[in-house]
């Protein structure tokens, strides 16, 4: 039955309707295929138990043929995702064996459409992380290897669990969040494809939040129809989050396969970086390409701000995210480490609670947004902001309709190598993506090539505010061209 | 802005003036929470009103309860302040147990009404005005139980998220009379929005006190801030105490500590709290869980129309439409209930033209008089609106006199009954029939031939013919009417 996961989405939603196989055959082939992954550590936590009493009920459904959308379709939840009953930590200590009464707004919607939960996967501590070795559960493997090496690589991050799951043909989707490229990074990593959405198209009621201003989930997928199928379950208003949108959600798949003839794509000349390597400058022309013989029209476009994105981002971010993990504190739920009063409880806790990262991030944003301070840093970051997003809008108002932009500045390596002296090393793994959450922009990776070293690379497009229709629809001319990457399985 | 004279402290040195700012603290009125939908309802078991949003679960997010906006606004428009279209909620960082997220929602640059004023009704009719700054939306705290456990603090999160409007004023305040009658005004506006309840037992207004002390009409003072008053009286101690301890400081050489202090009314003092080197540093910033809060001028100018009558508006219709003095018409619009009392005794009065300064007299004298004596509230007042309606009913038509009718009130207060009725049954009724009292007349005339001759000289004697028909009538006889016909029998 293993040949089950290799399936997409898609085809698999057609083999259950057609009943050539039923949701729990399709979920334990997933089940065997996780339990054989465990090396991966791409899974915190296995729901085998749930995982089958849902896909009965799916196959139940089919059966009475009232199935919705994604009925039966086996799908990782990001641990980010509160998930009732079900142990959600954020890959942190301090939330030890916290177990949510409530669910989060789009797994509702998830399981509202038939999908079934295998269990919830490995991301960077409270997202904060370009490759997944933040996590209090140990770092996570990609299942691609450079040619002739054993070497582990990271997936990249923080939805390192997703990214590789998806990849190692684990579950069929998965969920993700990205704040500064969570989403598109370890998809550019892995040869997955991932969408973050528009700042508001999904909401975040019941995600654990890193910077709620920045912070927006989507799906990491197998193919770009994969990803909108699940994109369009994930979205949606929601009263219960303030910063959703109350807009329709368009049926995104009707985008896959309509033509890209005529449209305008940008190519940022502040994104040609000094020392780009050679194979991600030839991928991005190669994917204009592309898209120029798919008839778009390519045209130089300027992001003068390009350049202050990540420092203001590594300002605002932290910023919030000091203020959005004051609540682990250790007096309502988490771990708590005893003191001998209550300022010293909160010290304990936090100091065995949070891992290097989160503090070193907690830490910045409590500085800058002190007295005496707030108006250099903070104050200022957020008029760079502004700054991005009138780029984009200047960009979008001279008809462009989408921007092409390389994924990230390299492939993915390996575990331990990057970030242990000097972390700026990792945070600039986001800095073609963390312009897209300052500006609350729609952005896709889609996988587009191979490195020298067999790596997948990918390519990003970045769309007007909730057009992620015209995202797919050119994600999907990339994905028709560059074919479909699957790695060699080594686990 | 103070319009009227206020109370300067005599020092060794001369006269000093206090200089007072207040932050009123006041409990929204309102079903649910300010961001959550958990109930407001107080006295509750502890943690019985609290969402997942109040206990800062994880990924859990804050919506705005539009009534609370509603109600902010309302407070606005009866301060006669500035209402903001568009208003910022800040979070404001600090770590306790009583506040689950880490931080408290509130609004900090931007809040949601700018400037007002209020005016004052001072002793002897005095007036004066205190200018108000903000008032702005943010959360209350939980509530920690020390006494539930020997080594641990427990806590109640039932109050955690509850709306409270901070109102802060200018410091226009010059001295503990004024700053006693601004929360009194404030309260009672409040009350009279249905705004909040101002219980301030249960602690849902409490004051933050600023007090300085200069030479008068010198330079500003460094200002200290006593903490969460409750109780209007201990306001007026503790600013007394403050001002004091600051002069004492003052003429001694010494300089005034900026700091935060607390009231003990046992030891009537007050005493330092923390230093401003101790101050938290909050790093307030936009909350980005919420949009900026924007509304139209319409949903302002709704709110506007739909505005109950507010005590000065009251007031001054009081004057206008019943002749009641400035004082009187204070004394019912004071509180609300009181106005509404009175209101309904108005409502009930077959001729409110006419009786209706009687009415006022009447609640304010006897009623409320009565109610002081007995230490009531007119909640739990024996007598009924309509009760006393049918009492001045029955002066002004003629049917009983003013005396009568006292002995009627207090039949009507111990026993109960209908006024009308217990008129007709214990014969109480004013006579006024000429005929009936001419008989009475005639004898006494003929029974006094001295006093007779006297008020022929000294009409002012009349009043002694009149004391004794009523005593004869049993005070049942019309006065006026004996009056008159005394005059025309007496020829004077």
């Amino acid at each position: 039955m293993t040949d089950l996961t290799s399936l997409t989405l898609a085809e698999a939603r057609k083999g259950l309707a057609a009943k050539t196989f039923t949701s729990l055959e399709l979920t334990d082939a997933h089940l065997s295929a996780m339990e054989a992954a465990r090396v991966l550590n791409a899974f915190v936590m296995e729901t085998p138990d749930q995982a089958r009493a849902m896909a009965r009920e799916a196959d139940a459904e089919i059966a009475k043929g009232d199935a919705g959308p994604l009925a039966g379709i086996p799908l990782g939840i990001k641990d980010l995702f509160a998930t009732k009953g079900v142990r959600t930590t954020a890959c942190s200590k301090i939330l030890g064996n916290f177990v949510p009464t409530y669910e989060s707004t789009i797994t509702s919607q998830l399981w509202r459409d038939g999908a079934v939960m295998l269990g919830k996967l490995n991301n960077d501590e409270f997202a904060m992380g370009s490759s997944n070795e933040t996590s209090c559960f140990g770092p996570v493997g990609n299942p691609w290897r450079r040619d002739g090496s054993n070497t582990t690589l990271v997936p990249g991050g923080s939805s390192g669990g997703s990214a590789s799951a998806v990849a190692a043909l684990l579950c069929m989707g998965a969920t993700a969040t990205d704040t500064g490229g969570s989403i598109r990074q370890p998809a550019a990593f892995t040869a997955t494809v991932g969408i973050k959405p528009t700042y508001g198209r999904c909401s975040r009621w019941g995600v654990v939040a890193f910077a709620s201003s920045l912070d927006q989930a989507g799906p990491i997928a197998r193919s770009v129809r994969d990803a909108a199928i699940l994109l369009r379950s994930m979205a949606g208003h929601d009263p219960k989050d303030t910063t959703s949108v109350d807009i329709a959600v368009p049926d995104y798949e009707a985008s896959i396969g309509k033509s890209v003839k005529g449209m305008k794509i940008g190519i940022p000349k502040e994104y040609r970086l000094d020392g780009m390597p050679a194979e991600i400058e030839k991928l991005w022309s190669e994917g204009a390409a592309w898209l120029r013989s798919a008839g778009a029209e390519l045209v130089e476009v300027s992001l003068p701000h390009t350049k202050y994105a990540l420092p203001a981002y590594y300002i605002v971010a932290p910023a919030e995210a000091s203020s959005n993990l004051a609540r682990y504190d250790g007096v309502r739920y988490g771990l708590r480490e005893q003191g001998r009063n209550i300022i010293e409880m909160y010290e304990n806790t936090r100091a065995e609670g949070f891992g290097a990262e989160v503090k070193r991030r907690v830490m910045i944003g409590t500085y800058v947004l002190s007295a005496g301070y707030y108006d250099a840093y903070y104050l200022r970051a957020q008029k760079v902001r502004t700054l991005i997003k009138k780029d984009f809008e200047d960009c979008f108002a001279k008809g462009v309709d989408a921007i092409l932009t390389p994924a990230t500045p390299s492939a993915a390596f390996g575990i331990g190598e990057k970030g242990g002296a000097d972390p700026v090393e990792m945070y600039l793994n986001d800095i073609f993506t963390v312009t897209v959450n300052m500006a609350g922009l729609p952005g896709i990776a889609v996988p587009a090539g191979k490195d020298a070293q067999g790596l997948p690379l990918g390519l990003q497009l970045i769309g007007r505010p909730f057009d992620e229709g015209t995202l797919f629809s050119l994600g999907e001319v990339i994905e028709q061209a560059a074919g479909r990457f699957t790695p060699v399985r080594w686990w | 802005m103070s319009t009227a004279t206020h109370k300067l402290l005599k020092g060794a040195t001369g006269d000093w003036e206090m200089v007072i700012g207040m932050e009123i603290h006041a409990q929204v009125t309102s079903n649910s929470k300010l961001f959550s939908g958990a109930s407001t309802a107080f006295g509750g078991e502890p943690n019985t009103h609290v969402s997942l949003v109040d206990a800062a679960m994880p990924g859990m997010l804050p919506v705005i309860n539009e009534e609370c906006v509603r109600q902010a606004v309302r407070t606005g428009l009866g301060l006669n302040a500035k209402i903001n279209l568009r208003s910022v909620f800040d979070r404001k960082n600090y770590f306790y147990p009583d506040s689950p997220q880490g931080y408290q929602i509130s609004q900090y640059k931007s809040p949601i009404v700018g400037e007002g004023e209020v005016t004052l009704e001072l002793d002897g009719g005095r007036t004066a005005t205190v200018g108000i700054e903000r008032l702005h939306l943010e959360q209350d705290a939980g509530k920690l139980l020390h006494d539930q456990s020997p080594t641990m603090s427990y806590v109640d999160f039932n109050r955690c998220g509850v709306a409270l409007m901070e109102i802060v004023s200018k410091p226009d305040i010059r001295d503990a009379e004024q700053a006693k009658a601004y929360v009194t005004k404030l309260r009672s506006i409040l009350r009279y929005l249905g705004t909040c309840d101002g219980d301030m037992e249960k602690g849902n207004l409490r004051a933050d006190v600023n007090v300085s002390v200069r030479k008068p009409g010198g330079p500003l003072g460094t200002r200290c801030e006593i903490k969460n008053m409750n109780s209007i009286n201990f306001i007026g101690q503790a600013i007394e105490y403050e001002a004091r301890r600051q002069i004492e400081i003052l003429e001694d050489g010494g300089e005034i500590e900026q700091e935060t202090r607390l009231y003990d009314p046992n030891k009537g003092e007050t005493r330092s709290m923390r230093s401003k080197e101790e101050a938290h540093d909050y790093r307030y910033f936009p909350d980005p869980d919420l949009l900026p809060l924007e509304f139209s001028q319409s949903f302002v100018d709704l709110l506007k129309a739909e505005l109950p009558e507010l005590p000065d508006q009251k007031k001054a219709r009081f004057v206008a439409d019943f002749g009641l003095s400035a004082y009187d018409a204070s004394v019912l619009v004071a509180e609300r209930e009181s106005a509404v009392f009175y209101e309904t005794v108005l409502d009930r009065l077959a001729n409110r033209a006419r009786d209706g300064k009687v009415a006022a007299n009447w609640v304010i004298n006897e009623l409320f008089g009565r109610l002081n004596k007995e230490g009531g509230d007119i909640a739990g007042s024996p007598v009924t609106s309509e009760q006393l309606a049918a009492i001045v009913d029955l002066i002004g038509e003629g049917t009983i006199s003013g005396k009568i009718a006292k002995d009627l009130f207090e039949i009507v207060w111990q026993e109960g009954g209908d006024p009308r009725a217990l008129v007709e049954s214990r014969g109480m009724k004013q006579v006024t029939d000429l005929s009936a009292i001419e008989k009475v007349v005639d004898d006494i005339i003929a029974a006094n031939p001295d006093k007779v001759a006297q008020v022929k000289d000294k009409p002012q004697a009349l009043g002694w013919f009149v004391g004794q028909v009523m005593k004869s009538s049993g005070g049942k006889a019309n006065p006026q009417a004996v009056n008159d016909l005394l005059k025309s029998k007496l020829g004077v």
